[in-house]
């Protein structure tokens, strides 16, 4: 697989599982306000994902949905993180925050990169993930410094997705040898400054996990995925050469 | 202008104006259960989400669900004008004193029925709904311009669905059929009783919240809807249907499986309502989150 496409089916896989994930809640949140709120974010991370797997697909000859609907768990290189069940609200808001920010920091990068397709969709979707940033951690707040219980419940979230944060920001070969790629790592310190900002502020503790998760970025992805990609890919499997 | 005057006039009743109490229960009532209505119905929809075929319907579909929401949002905002509040009314609704529309008892199969509810269900819903736009009472007539326009996209989507499968395979032309023969005579049922039987119609209509009656709106869905079948290629699943002075005589659905529905024994009743509460209750400790954290923020600014 050349390196642009490998590095854009990445970002294309990050925005479509994340968006899998968020479209779950729609019809299912706390209250009316967040089913609308969520349904945005689902909507906004969807389609970064067909502008990044459209521009993948057309330096292979796929289409987006060749690319969604008929490639196989191991050919899906998002992140980890992406893919996890959604569990409370609380652990949607910590994945949003720990995500988005880091969506934030790339796509500004990314939008002054040599790639002008890339840097087309980045620029439009840095604005999108800005909202994104600002949404999850004013729920964040609210969370950490509400109740008792949310507060437990936030800071549960919060040690329990930190484990699947490093693999953002791990470089390799690929990033390195890809001149309009980021290289993640360098986005570390930032996303770090800047999340622990929003956790201290919550009355949280910041999260102290030393283990982490790593592989998804080379096909490895944790028992959930193969249920995800069933349910996403079920219907156009079943009628290969369809179309919708 | 008193009341009557400004119904007379076909004036429209604000929110401060005087109005007589069997009005303004009267429209708590239909609001409300509308309100309800777009929230229920998002489910049989975003049952889909997760497994729609192509990443543009995916996209298509979330937007359409998080349209019905919005329109929950305005409706018990127009409830809310009329002195009762959304807490409460969602309190009626998960206690099943408030009721949302039937059809949305009925289980979404395949990714066709994602089509027919469109074509047909939102087609039904716009039938009812454009009269509304004229409804006496100002803030639910408002809220129903802004609904009727996002349901027209809706009505056109389903029916895009639909052209394309029935124009596919032969796989997802029988999913197409199979969607129409089931969706076809719960969408009839969507107008109510027959006005013979219709409990409520007689003082709306003399208040000006009802327009048309049910038959005279059931026929008009028909007469709109179908030579949209056969642009699609899809056959009504009705033996009775003909053309005869301008309209198409067609057979009535059977009423006593709306009543069942109605009075809860209906093949999804139990299982949205339930999905509803269960949505209220996990989401409960965020409300009072959110709360708490205001107060807390209220204090701090003082």
């Amino acid at each position: 697989m050349n390196d642009l496409l490998e590095y854009t089916l990445r970002l294309g896989d990050d925005a479509l599982i994340a968006a899998q994930r968020t479209g779950e809640w729609i019809a299912a949140a706390p209250q009316l306000e967040e089913d609308v709120a969520l349904g945005n974010i689902a909507l906004d991370q969807l389609g970064q994902a067909r502008s990044l797997l459209q521009y993948a697909g057309s330096l292979d000859g796929r289409t987006e949905d060749e690319l969604a609907y008929f490639r196989d768990e191991r050919e899906f290189l998002n992140l980890q993180l992406c893919e996890l069940p959604n569990g409370d609200f609380a652990f949607a808001m910590a994945r949003l925050l720990y995500f988005a920010t880091y969506q934030h920091l790339l796509y500004d990068e990314l939008r002054s990169g040599a790639d002008e397709t890339l840097a087309g969709v980045a620029g439009k979707a840095v604005k999108e993930v800005a909202y994104h940033v600002d949404h999850a951690t004013q729920w964040v707040l609210r969370l950490g410094d509400g109740t008792e219980e949310s507060h437990r419940r936030m800071q549960a979230a919060l040690e329990a997705l930190w484990p699947y944060t490093a693999e953002m920001f791990a470089s390799d070969d690929l990033v390195r040898r890809l001149s309009v790629a980021v290289d993640p790592s360098t986005l570390q310190d930032e996303w770090t400054n800047r999340v622990l900002a929003v956790i201290d502020q919550s009355t949280c503790e910041r999260p102290s996990s030393s283990y982490q998760h790593s592989g998804g970025r080379s096909g490895r992805h944790t028992e959930h995925m193969g249920f995800l990609l069933a349910e996403l890919q079920h219907v156009a499997r079943s009628h290969p050469g369809a179309t919708w | 202008m008193d009341f009557q005057a400004t119904i007379d006039a076909d004036g429209r009743i604000e929110p401060r104006d005087a109005m007589p109490d069997g009005y303004r229960k009267t429209l708590i009532r239909q609001i409300a259960q509308h309100a309800h209505s777009e929230i229920i119905g998002m489910q049989p929809e975003s049952n889909w989400i997760s497994r729609a075929p192509s990443l543009r319907r995916k996209a298509i579909l979330m937007a359409k669900v998080q349209d019905e929401a919005g329109h929950g949002l305005y409706l018990y905002a127009a409830a809310e004008t009329l002195g009762v509040d959304r807490a409460d009314l969602l309190d009626l609704l998960h206690s099943g004193r408030q009721k949302y529309s039937s059809i949305f008892n009925y289980p979404t199969l395949t990714w066709a029925d994602i089509g027919a509810i469109g074509w047909l269900v939102d087609g039904a819903a716009i039938v009812n709904q454009v009269p509304l736009c004229r409804c006496s009472y100002g803030p639910y007539a408002r809220a129903m311009v802004r609904v009727c326009k996002e349901e027209s996209f809706h009505q056109r989507q389903g029916f895009e669905i639909l052209y394309t499968l029935s124009n596919g395979t032969e796989a997802q032309k029988a999913m197409a059929q199979d969607a129409l023969n089931r969706w076809w005579w719960p969408s009839l049922m969507m107008f109510g009783p027959p006005d013979a039987a219709s409990t409520h119609s007689e003082q709306s209509m003399a208040w000006g919240i009802k327009r048309h009656s049910n038959d005279e709106l059931r026929q008009r869905f028909v007469d709109m809807t179908v030579p949209q079948a056969d642009v699609l290629g899809l056959r009504v699943p009705d033996d009775g249907l003909v053309y005869e002075d301008g309209h198409y005589r067609f057979t009535e659905p059977d009423y006593t499986e709306l009543y069942d529905v109605v009075k809860g024994n209906g093949p999804c009743n139990q299982q949205r309502l339930s999905r509803r509460v269960q949505a209220h209750e996990d989401g409960a400790w965020v409300r009072e989150a959110a709360a708490a954290y205001a107060a807390k923020k209220a204090v701090r600014a003082a």
